[in-house]
């Protein structure tokens, strides 16, 4: 177990990187504490794989080191540092039984053949393993695969994390629950590091303690899921988390307020301060389920044109234009619906505002 | 699912029936046709029987040939298979020298057979080859036309030089559709690197092991081109092969019946030891073995 620190870290692909574009990872710090649960959540090709590899030692950084506990390992193959890792498509060794399986992280590394034994039985009883040690690997279930790569992460006692590179991938839906609730009971067992690679942000948010959102080989927030659906620090994170994601209404400071599509709001008078008189475009965010829909004007509403509404079982998606804007609004079942113009309330507290693409309050 | 019974479906097979027929069914039967008869000529015919399969399966140098044939076909196994997979294991895996590799790898699969006797017969003279000649000035007698064992020696290295290029090929196609995630998970997994080979690189290559176990068995048990044109069977007796023997039969002694029964004894022997080690390589791979 171990505390992962990663130190001005930077990756690139190309022999001399030139620009911030060459890197498939931007310079960053940044530190996974000892025990966590974490999911690294982005877009496919973010860099969060690069990132995995970096850390389990597979890759090695053209800048930067990759600390455990404060020791350098940046030179070490992932044997040296002692890690585990999960890969999107199950590896498994065909010629040998699950049980061979699940004992070569430790046969390898010449632990004694009683403890090896031991070992193989504890995890596979954990994973629900134990009526098919015996038998061999290579007709097994793609699932049944995945755990016994699962497996042979869990089976070393000594390993400073264990990473996950989008590993469900190719299980099916209704076995992703069951595995994915056995990770989380791992977990709660082992309190292992562990790091869970996933472009499918329901995957991550129950999975982990905190996600890591990454794009553009850059992180743009670690947090709890709570905070990263009420306080995106990214214009990025808005959009990406939630379904759909946040909007975005371009505004104007004012003396003391905002305007949005000509109406005007206070303002904070903190925020207002930091927000007045810098330049850079300004944007108010605001996730569509915080959005208040009434028929007729209230004090500070705006007028919107509602264009389509889907009905999608548990809540009604409507979509409505906002001068030249559309909203996305997620109205509770049950809610009337004014036909043609709506009046929309933003309310302050749900309200965030951000300065090119970065919260500002 | 319901099945209707439709009698012209048989149409449709007759395209292929027709093209087996006559390229192996028609000239198969000729061949048994002349092992049960004596034929003179068109109706000049006498029914045999087994008797031509009797002499053949007697003749004792028929019976050298044989097991000159399997020492040769093992031979050829046994250095060819894990000469090409540590060729294969050597290659580069990406860059400009990949392509530079495999092309030296296949020249000498695109020479013709009796061209490559000629080869190696210009190269191991004693007296201009580059290779004979070297030899004996180095003090050691060498001459593939006067000794057994010269001629042997310099057989199998014709022979391990024209197609180890195959086996490697096919053992780098196989390693190369190894996804990466396996050598990295060895890595994690702290693998040695025999560990990798024995785990993960020859169950992959199983598949397409079999099949070069199966070309080179075959194509080296009916091999006829090469030594003839190097050695014609000799010197003496000690590099005739079966097919060599055969042509004798058939061709030098024009012995049509007892050639046609030896024809059908040969390819059983073939078909027996194919089927054996296709069997056997599919049980390894299913751990039966």
């Amino acid at each position: 177990m171990a505390r992962v620190e990663m130190a001005e870290l930077a990756h690139s692909y190309r022999p001399r990187p030139a620009s911030d574009a060459d890197y498939a990872l931007k310079k960053m710090t940044f530190v996974w504490e000892d025990g966590g649960a974490y999911a690294l959540l982005g877009p496919s090709g973010c860099g969060k794989s690069t990132l995995l590899n970096i850390i389990s030692g597979l890759l090695r950084p053209s800048e930067g080191r990759v600390l455990f506990d404060g020791r350098d390992v940046t030179a070490l193959s992932p044997a040296e540092r002692n890690i585990a890792q999960v890969f999107q498509f199950p590896v498994v060794y065909d010629t040998m039984t699950v049980a061979e399986n699940l004992g070569f992280p430790l046969r390898n590394r010449g632990v004694a053949e009683a403890e090896v034994r031991a070992r193989v039985a504890e995890v596979g009883e954990m994973l629900e393993l134990t009526p098919m040690l015996d038998r061999r690997a290579a007709g097994l279930t793609a699932d049944q695969k995945q755990k016994i790569s699962l497996g042979r992460g869990l089976v070393r006692s000594d390993v400073a994390a264990i990473l996950f590179d989008e590993p469900l991938t190719v299980i099916d839906p209704h076995l992703k629950w069951l595995l994915r609730r056995k990770l989380k009971q791992v977990h709660e067992r082992f309190r292992r590091t562990l790091i869970y690679v996933t472009h499918d942000q329901n995957e991550a948010l129950t999975f982990a303690d905190k996600v890591v959102v990454m794009h553009d080989g850059r992180v743009l927030q670690l947090g709890t899921p709570q905070e990263l659906f009420e306080r995106p620090e990214h214009r990025f994170v808005g959009y990406f988390i939630g379904s759909p994601g946040m909007n975005f209404l371009p505004c104007v400071a004012t003396d003391g307020g905002l305007a949005i599509a000509g109406v005007e709001t206070p303002l904070d008078p903190s925020l207002a301060a930091r927000v007045n008189g810098s330049n850079g475009t300004l944007e108010l965010g605001i996730r569509p389920e915080f959005i208040e829909l009434h028929e007729t004007p209230t004090p500070g509403s705006l007028a919107a044109q509602v264009e389509r509404v889907e009905d999608l079982g548990n809540f009604r998606l409507v979509t409505a234009r906002l001068a030249s804007h559309e909203l996305k609004i997620k109205l509770p079942e049950g809610q009337a619906l004014p036909a043609g113009t709506a009046h929309l309330v933003l309310p302050p507290a749900w309200a965030r505002l951000y300065r090119d693409g970065r919260l500002v309050g | 699912m319901d099945k209707t019974e439709n009698n012209r479906a048989w149409l449709l097979v007759i395209p292929v029936l027709l093209v087996v027929a006559f390229s192996a069914i028609i000239p198969l039967m000729t061949v048994v046709n002349f092992s049960v008869q004596d034929i003179f000529g068109p109706g000049e015919r006498v029914w045999v029987g087994t008797e031509w399969f009797e002499e053949v399966l007697a003749d004792t140098r028929l019976h050298d040939a044989l097991w000159r044939q399997f020492l040769f076909s093992g031979l050829v196994l046994l250095i060819e298979i894990p000469l090409g997979v540590m060729i294969a294991l050597a290659m580069p895996r990406e860059g400009w020298s990949v392509s530079l590799v495999l092309v030296v790898l296949a020249l000498p699969l695109l020479i013709p057979w009796n061209v490559i006797g000629t080869i190696w017969i210009i190269f191991t003279r004693p007296d201009i080859g580059l290779m004979g000649n070297t030899i004996n000035r180095l003090g050691l007698g060498f001459d593939h036309t006067a000794s057994p064992l010269d001629a042997w020696v310099t057989l199998m290295l014709m022979e391990v030089w024209h197609w180890t290029p195959l086996v490697a090929l096919l053992a780098y196609a196989g390693l190369k559709a190894i996804p990466d995630a396996y050598f990295q998970a060895a890595q994690i997994d702290g693998a040695s690197r025999w560990a990798v080979f024995r785990y993960i690189q020859l169950p992959k290559m199983r598949g397409v092991l079999t099949i070069a176990i199966l070309l080179r068995f075959m194509d080296s048990f009916l091999i006829y081109a090469e030594p003839f044109v190097l050695t014609g069977g000799g010197p003496g007796n000690a590099t005739t092969f079966l097919s060599i023997y055969l042509v004798k039969i058939a061709v030098g002694q024009f012995d049509l019946g007892p050639a046609a029964a030896f024809s059908i004894i040969y390819f059983l022997i073939v078909l027996l030891f194919s089927w054996i080690f296709y069997q056997v390589l599919q049980n390894v791979g299913r751990g039966r073995a």
